[in-house]
C-alpha cells in the first residue's frame, strides 16, 4: 500500500525531516520502506484489513537522550506527529500502531539501558526498551535478591507499562505507584527530572518520589506531555515464600460478606496481592449438566449443584507474600474473618520457597504472580486465536457491584444479538488498590464483520458503563476517544484542563496527538 | 498449610540462578533464547508450543527448537509477518542479522 504522510506534512517536507532523523540516528535507524514500517502496524487490530486502520508513515529508533531531543526538535520544526512506543508490546491496547494515520513512531527500544539496580534499597533505574525479562535476568545473573512484578505479558516495557498504568500481582503490582522519578524529554526537547532528579547532585532520585513543589509525574501517565527516558522503580526484597489459600462459599447472595471481608484484608494490608473474584461455575472443565442448569435453572438449583461438587457459588484466592510464618499467621487471621458466612470453605493452594530451582520453575504453569515473567497470557484466546483486545472498566469493591456489573454488561451482549451473553463471570480483579477491575476479552479475527460487531459492542459497553457510574481504566487506541468523551463532570472540565496542559507544553501539537482523547489545538476542532 | 520444600532442593536452588522457564533450548544462540523461547520452547504455559501441538497433533514436535522442516523462508515469515497471536517483530527487537542466527539456528537439523 502506498505510505500515508503525516496529516497537513508536505511529502517534500517528510522526506527533508526524514533525512535530519537520520542524520541524528544513523540511517540505518529510520524505517521508510513497506516493508520495514509494516512491522509497526497493530498485530491484534480492530480494523484488520480495513480502511480506517491507523498505519504510520515511518519510524526513528534513538539510541539515546540526546538522539530523542534532536528528535522532538526536527519534528516540531515540520510539525510531524511522533507515536512513541517503548517495547511496543502493549498488544491488546494498539501494539506499536499509532493513533493517527501518518504519525512516526519514535520507538525506543534500543535504549534498553539498566542504570542501576540497587539491592539495599530495593530499586531500578531502566530506560524504555528494558522488558520485564531483560530486568528479571539482570537480576538472576547478579544473583540478587530481588523480585520485580511483571504485568501478564513479560515482553514488555517497565516504563511503558508503569505509564499506562498497568497492573501485576505481587505487592508491587500497581505500577504507576512503584515508579520513583522521571526523566523527560518535552516538546522542546528540553529534559527534565521529577522528584528529587531536580537536584543537580541528586542522591536519592529512586528513593523519594516527590521532592520539593508540585508533584507532576502523574501528567506524563496515559499522556502526550513529554517523552519518558528514564524511570525509577521500586522493587520488593525477595520473599522467604508465598502462599495461596483459596475460599469458597456456597450461596449467590454470599457475595456481599465476601467482598467486604476480602476488602477490610486487602485495606489492611493482611492480602498484599492480586486477587481475584470467581463464579466458580463458569470456570472448570467442561460439564454438559452445569450447562443445562445454567441456561434454564434458578440460581438455588445452582446453589445446590456446586455443592454437590463440593464447590463455592463463589471463589476467591488469596495470595501471601513474606515470612513463612507471618503468612501462616496472616491466612488463618483471614480465615477467621471469612468465617462469619455460613457454609465456608477453605482450601491450601500453592506453597513455594525462594529462590525456586529450575525444576520447579518449569512446573508452574504461570510465574507471573511470584514476580517471574512470562507469556502465558497468550494463550488466553485458544491455540489458533488471531488477537485481542480488551475492555477494562473499574467497579466499586462491592458485591453490589459485582452482581450489577456482570448483569449490566450481559445484558449489553444479549441486546446486541449475543444470545451467550459476555463471557459469563469473568474474573472480578483487585490489581489496584480499593476498586475492583474487570477484564473483558474480545477477540480479534482476521473477519471484518467480526470486528465490526465487537467494535460495536465495546463502544455500546463504554456507554453503558458510563451511565452506571464506571469508567475503564486503559483502552486501545481505537477507543481513546470514546472514553474521554464519558470522562464529562462539568462540561469535560478535566479534559480542557489536560488540552490547556497540552498547547502551553507542546504548541506544535507534535507528541501522539489524540492519545488518551487529548488532542492539540491545531486537530482539536475535527477529532475531538 | 504447607510450606516446606525438602532441605536439599533448597541448597541446590541457590546455587543456580534461574533464567529461563525452559531446558530444553539448552545450547540455542541467546537471540533465540530471549525472543523465542518464551513462547515456543517446552515446560508449562508457552503459547506458540500450545498452538503447535493443536495444529500438528504429534505429526511434528510442538517445541519449535525441536522441529527438523523448518525453512528460511517459513521462519523469517513468521518472524516478519506474525502468525496466529504472534505478533511481527520489528527490527530494534529482532535484526536482520539476530534473524539470521535464529535461522541457522532452527535449521541446523535439516
Amino acid at each position: 500500500m502506498a505510505r500515508p504522510l503525516p496529516p497537513g506534512v508536505s511529502q517534500r517536507d517528510f522526506s527533508e525531516a526524514l533525512t535530519q532523523f537520520a542524520a541524528a540516528v544513523g540511517k540505518e535507524w529510520v524505517f521508510s520502506s513497506d516493508d520495514d514500517v509494516d512491522l509497526y502496524r497493530d498485530a491484534y487490530s480492530p480494523f484488520w484489513n480495513e480502511a480506517e486502520e491507523r498505519i504510520p508513515s515511518a519510524a526513528v529508533a534513538p539510541d539515546r537522550v540526546e538522539q530523542v531531543q534532536q528528535i522532538v526538535r526536527i519534528a516540531g520544526k515540520y510539525r510531524i506527529p511522533l507515536w512513541t512506543i517503548s517495547t511496543g508490546k502493549n498488544l491488546g491496547y494498539g501494539g506499536s500502531a499509532p493513533n493517527i494515520t501518518g504519525s512516526v513512531v519514535l520507538d525506543l527500544k534500543r535504549m534498553n539501558r539498566i542504570l542501576e539496580v540497587n539491592e539495599k534499597n530495593h530499586y531500578a533505574l531502566v530506560e524504555p526498551g528494558v522488558s520485564y525479562f531483560d530486568l528479571y535476568r539482570h537480576i538472576q545473573e547478579k544473583g540478587l535478591k530481588l523480585w520485580i512484578d511483571p504485568p501478564d505479558p513479560g515482553w514488555g516495557s517497565l516504563i511503558g507499562n508503569a505509564l499506562e498504568r498497568g497492573g501485576g500481582y505481587t505487592p508491587m503490582r500497581d505500577h504507576f505507584d512503584a515508579h520513583c522519578g522521571m526523566e523527560i524529554v518535552l516538546a522542546s526537547g528540553e529534559v527534565v527530572r521529577t522528584g528529587m532528579g531536580a537536584l543537580a547532585n541528586a542522591r536519592t532520585w529512586q528513593q523519594y518520589k516527590y521532592g520539593f513543589g508540585p508533584y507532576l509525574d502523574g501528567i506524563f501517565s496515559q499522556s502526550n506531555f513529554g517523552i519518558v527516558t528514564k524511570m525509577g522503580f521500586w522493587l520488593y526484597p525477595q520473599p522467604e515464600a508465598y502462599f495461596s489459600g483459596t475460599v469458597m462459599v456456597p450461596k449467590h447472595d454470599d457475595i456481599h460478606a465476601l467482598v467486604d471481608t476480602l476488602a477490610l484484608l486487602l485495606n489492611a494490608g493482611v492480602v498484599q496481592g492480586t486477587t481475584s473474584v470467581l463464579n466458580t461455575a463458569s470456570f472448570g472443565p467442561p460439564d454438559p449438566e452445569l450447562a443445562r442448569i445454567r441456561v434454564g435453572s434458578s440460581t438455588s438449583d445452582l446453589e445446590r449443584y456446586m455443592a454437590q461438587k463440593g464447590l463455592g457459588y463463589w471463589t476467591v484466592d488469596l495470595p501471601f507474600y513474606g515470612p513463612a510464618k507471618v503468612i501462616a499467621a496472616q491466612w488463618e487471621h483471614a480465615k477467621e474473618k471469612f468465617s462469619t458466612i455460613p457454609g465456608v470453605q477453605f482450601r491450601d493452594g500453592a506453597s513455594y520457597r525462594f529462590p525456586l530451582s529450575q525444576a520447579e520453575l518449569e512446573k508452574i504453569p504461570n510465574p507471573v504472580p511470584l514476580g517471574i515473567p512470562s507469556l502465558t497470557t497468550f494463550a488466553i484466546g485458544g491455540p489458533f486465536s488471531q488477537g485481542h483486545m480488551w475492555f477494562s472498566p473499574i467497579i466499586p469493591m462491592t458485591g453490589d457491584a459485582v452482581i450489577e456489573a456482570t448483569r449490566v454488561f450481559e445484558q449489553v451482549y444479549k441486546d446486541l444479538g449475543n444470545p451467550t451473553g459476555a463471557l459469563p463471570g469473568l474474573p472480578i480483579w483487585s490489581f489496584f488498590a480499593r476498586a475492583f477491575v474487570i477484564i473483558y476479552f474480545f477477540p480479534i479475527e482476521h473477519d471484518v464483520e467480526k470486528n465490526r460487531r465487537n467494535r460495536e459492542i465495546f463502544k455500546r459497553l463504554v456507554k453503558v458503563a458510563a451511565d452506571h457510574g464506571w469508567g475503564e481504566y486503559r483502552t486501545h487506541t481505537a477507543f481513546m476517544d470514546d472514553i474521554a468523551s464519558v470522562y464529562s463532570y462539568n462540561n469535560r472540565a478535566l479534559w480542557r484542563l489536560h488540552e490547556t496542559i497540552k498547547d502551553a507544553l507542546d504548541p506544535n501539537g507534535i507528541l501522539a496527538p489524540g492519545k488518551n482523547g487529548v488532542w492539540p489545538r491545531r486537530l482539536r476542532r475535527t477529532n475531538a | 498449610m504447607k510450606l516446606t520444600l525438602p532441605l536439599t532442593i533448597v541448597l541446590v536452588s541457590m546455587t543456580l540462578p534461574v533464567f529461563a522457564q525452559d531446558s530444553t533450548s539448552a545450547g540455542a544462540p541467546a537471540v533465540y533464547e530471549k525472543w523465542c523461547t518464551p513462547c515456543h520452547g517446552g515446560g508449562e504455559g508457552k503459547p506458540g508450543t500450545i498452538s503447535a501441538a493443536a495444529l500438528y497433533k504429534g505429526a511434528k514436535p510442538a517445541v519449535l527448537a525441536e522441529r527438523t522442516d523448518l525453512t528460511t523462508d517459513g521462519i523469517k515469515t513468521a518472524v516478519r509477518k506474525g502468525m496466529f497471536i504472534m505478533p511481527r517483530f520489528r527490527k530494534t527487537e529482532v535484526t536482520d542479522a539476530d534473524l539470521q542466527t535464529i535461522v541457522v539456528y532452527l535449521t541446523r537439523r535439516r
